[in-house]
């Protein structure tokens, strides 16, 4: 049953003033500028592009100053104003191998063409408050180092050189991946609508899913082949040109998770892949969700599904924080009418609970 | 340069309020099939695409609506213009078209040629937008259906003898089917699927 | 040096065509004030009709599985673009990342003007500086990242 009411309009519009004031904070402050978000919490700022799928550093920003740094409330925010947008085109794939590297390490092999570059990452830091930040002190650039003219070879590249990894080669057609924004998800999906969806999915969610994986539940042994952190260039076709060209370029976390694998019927032992691939500067989650790309591949090798991890349905239903939170936010929103009907009928089932068991209530009394 | 300076003219001039009053119109004209509207447009496509046709695209199709151009109209300048104007995509065949739109005078193709849409999804379909002489004057049909208070008459010059056949077999798949849009220069008029035709005596 | 080179250079581009693609790549990364720059010199923005444009829209960016395999969707960027006419009769385009329209119509007016004898030369020196800009720009980030390659040296090898 569906009742409309009125009368929440002076108090909503003054909860939206207060909220501005409230945004706003000490006004004997100064206000965050948008270039200080994109400076300074560049990371959060990386998180609400991926999780919106949207890449614009300055939106982004802007988004998550409305939305007082509510991390899932800015991500919404963006997500709905690009679906205002029209939709230009689809790019050439960016080539990750031909990156612009500002970090890129390996866990398999110490020593490999192009090193291990360890960019500006919190590893080795001791997670120790570091109290100097309270203040705006001078901060020193970072130092230099002639770069050589080794390039930076993917490691998946180097396994691949002795057949020991699946190949990972385009489609005979290279034909034209699903889009998860433009046809509805329909089950079993591709591994390329769930790339798609792992990209925008929530970091928390993949992370634990990722952490689930290596806590027995579906183990696919693996290990960080690679993870590259740098800027690629976005080209695209340009018709009343008849060429591509570049728009620019886009800084992206990529990680290619190597995970063994004993073989099966049709195919023989070797490693396998799980792929991560991030907006902006996002090694955590671009690694979560390639231990989760791999764990949902379980029956393309053949593995038993016994895990959360492995549940395409399960996983891609799940991760999407906009709609998350849209399902369990509404349930705060007036229910008067549910709830009188469900009111209504636990009463009768008491009374009738009550009237089949008259010894029961007589023991409780007795017993108080 | 590969496009041809015709293909890159021709525009809304104001793209959103272009858009926006030919979208009230053939909303009109959806809403009550038979209804002749009248565009006031600045558009100016490429010969020999119609006025209305071309206000019809602009207004119609983007990146994700392919467009199939009927012999007459596939050129390179009007598949340049659709292209850069819209983003639209030109079709190489009919059935992966969302939008059709076909020249004054040429052989109208099958129907079943054109998406017809899902039963889950009959909004996959094609629309077709179909240049013709005239709006009025031709042999009279009656039109009934939602939108349509008891009756109206169309009488659409240029359409081919079996016409009204082919019309109740796309009215046997409904929900499912195509919908399409007379033009002739500024004018236009809709027959949604929705629509039921019978001709008229004489 | 790492560098951010296209996958497939394009071999078969006309010699023309090959300079326009550097060109309206250069402007798409030239900033306001170096386009300015030029304009003033040269007498200030040009008149200039819009053909389309200037407007925001999205380009989905694709990724291939692994790095190298097949194509799948990795998210949506905001890009501008614009198509102008000059009163010469030259058309130029623009379009680059963001949302700067501004940006993106005096990046399309540059680009038809570098299409007219008279002003070719000038829209080539910004081209030329907005290069060096950038491979400066590059040299800095990719030299600050090499200062953070590990240096491994073995301290103790043993079999027990």
């Amino acid at each position: 049953m569906y009742v409309a009411v009125k009368g929440g309009e002076a108090a909503i519009a003054n909860a939206h003033r207060l909220l501005a004031d409230r945004r706003r904070g000490d006004r004997s402050l100064p206000a965050l500028s948008i270039e200080q978000i994109v400076a300074q919490l560049a990371l959060g700022v990386d998180r609400i592009m991926a999780e919106a799928s949207l890449y614009d550093r300055t939106l982004a920003a802007l988004a998550m100053r409305q939305a007082r740094g509510d991390m899932i409330e800015a991500i919404f925010i963006l997500r709905a104003y690009r679906t205002t947008l029209p939709r230009f085109g689809y790019s050439n794939a960016i080539d990750t191998g031909a990156m612009l590297v500002e970090r890129r390490i390996s866990a398999t092999y110490k020593d490999l063409p192009g090193g291990q570059l360890l960019g500006p990452t919190f590893d080795y830091t001791h997670r120790l408050l570091d109290p100097s930040l309270l203040s705006d002190n001078e901060v020193d650039a970072g130092l230099q180092r002639d770069a050589g003219p080794e390039p930076v070879m993917r490691v998946s590249d180097i396994l691949a050189s002795e057949s020991l990894i699946e190949m990972e080669e385009p489609d005979e057609t290279d034909t034209a991946p699903g889009d998860i924004t433009r046809e509805p998800l329909e089950f079993p999906l591709g591994r390329d609508e769930r790339l798609q969806a792992l990209a925008r999915g929530d970091e928390g969610f993949l992370l634990a899913l990722g952490y689930s994986t290596q806590r027995g539940y579906a183990r696919t042994h693996p290990f960080a082949g690679e993870i590259r952190i740098g800027q690629v260039e976005v080209e695209i076709d340009i018709p009343e040109l008849g060429f591509a060209v570049s728009l620019g370029r886009v800084q992206v976390t990529e990680c290619q998770m190597v995970n063994q694998f004993k073989g099966s019927a049709k195919q023989p032992p070797q490693f396998t892949r799980g792929y991560g691939l991030v907006f902006g500067q996002s090694e955590r989650k671009a690694m979560a969700m390639s231990l989760v790309d791999r764990a949902l591949r379980a029956e393309e090798f053949g593995e038993d599904i016994v895990a959360p991890a492995q549940d395409e349905e399960f996983v891609i239903s799940h991760s999407d924080n906009v709609q998350a939170t849209g399902f369990v936010e509404h349930l705060k929103l007036p229910h008067y009418v549910d709830f009188q009907a469900e009111l209504d009928l636990v009463r009768r089932m008491r009374r009738e609970y009550d009237a089949a068991n008259p010894a029961i209530e007589e023991m409780k009394e007795a017993a108080e | 340069m590969s496009m041809h300076t015709h293909a890159l003219e021709g525009g809304f001039a104001n793209p959103v309020l272009g858009a926006q009053a030919t979208f009230r119109a053939l909303m009109d004209a959806m809403s009550r099939p038979g209804t002749i509207q009248t565009l006031t447009t600045d558009a100016a496509p490429p010969h020999p695409l119609g006025l209305a046709q071309g206000a019809v695209a602009l207004t119609l199709a983007d990146h994700d609506t392919p467009v199939w151009l009927s012999p007459a109209l596939a050129n390179v300048t009007t598949k340049g213009w659709i292209g850069f104007h819209t983003g639209a995509e030109i079709a190489t065949s009919p059935a992966h078209a969302r939008f059709a739109f076909l020249g004054s005078g040429e052989p109208i193709p099958d129907f079943l040629g054109f998406a017809a849409g899902s039963q889950d999804y009959p909004d996959r379909s094609a629309t077709l937008v179909i240049e013709l002489p005239s709006l009025s004057g031709g042999p009279q049909f009656l039109a009934t259906g939602p939108g349509i208070r008891i009756s109206t008459q169309i009488a659409l010059q240029g359409l081919p003898a079996d016409f009204l056949h082919r019309w109740r077999v796309n009215r046997g798949f409904f929900p499912r089917g195509i919908d399409l849009i007379f033009t002739a220069g500024n004018a236009l008029m809709a027959l949604p699927r929705s629509t039921d035709l019978q001709a008229l005596g004489g | 040096m790492q560098t951010a080179a296209k996958t497939n250079p394009e071999t078969h581009l006309s010699a023309q065509d090959a300079a326009r693609k550097l060109r309206i790549e250069r402007l798409a990364r030239a900033t306001v004030e170096e386009m300015e720059g030029v304009l003033e010199a040269i007498g200030g923005v040009p008149e200039a009709t819009n053909l389309r444009g200037p407007e925001t829209g999205l380009v989905m960016i694709r990724g291939r599985m692994g790095g190298t395999g097949s194509l799948f969707n990795l998210g949506e960027a905001t890009v501008t673009r614009a198509t102008v006419r000059l009163a010469t009769g030259a058309v130029g385009h623009g379009q680059r990342l963001g949302g700067d329209k501004g940006a993106a119509r005096l990046s399309a007016i540059l680009d038809a003007l570098a299409e007219t004898p008279a002003h070719r030369a000038t829209v080539e020196t910004l081209c030329a500086a907005v290069a060096a800009r950038i491979e400066t720009e590059d040299s800095r980030l990719a030299a600050e990242t090499a200062a953070t390659r590990v240096d491994f040296f073995t301290m103790v090898r043993g079999d027990d």
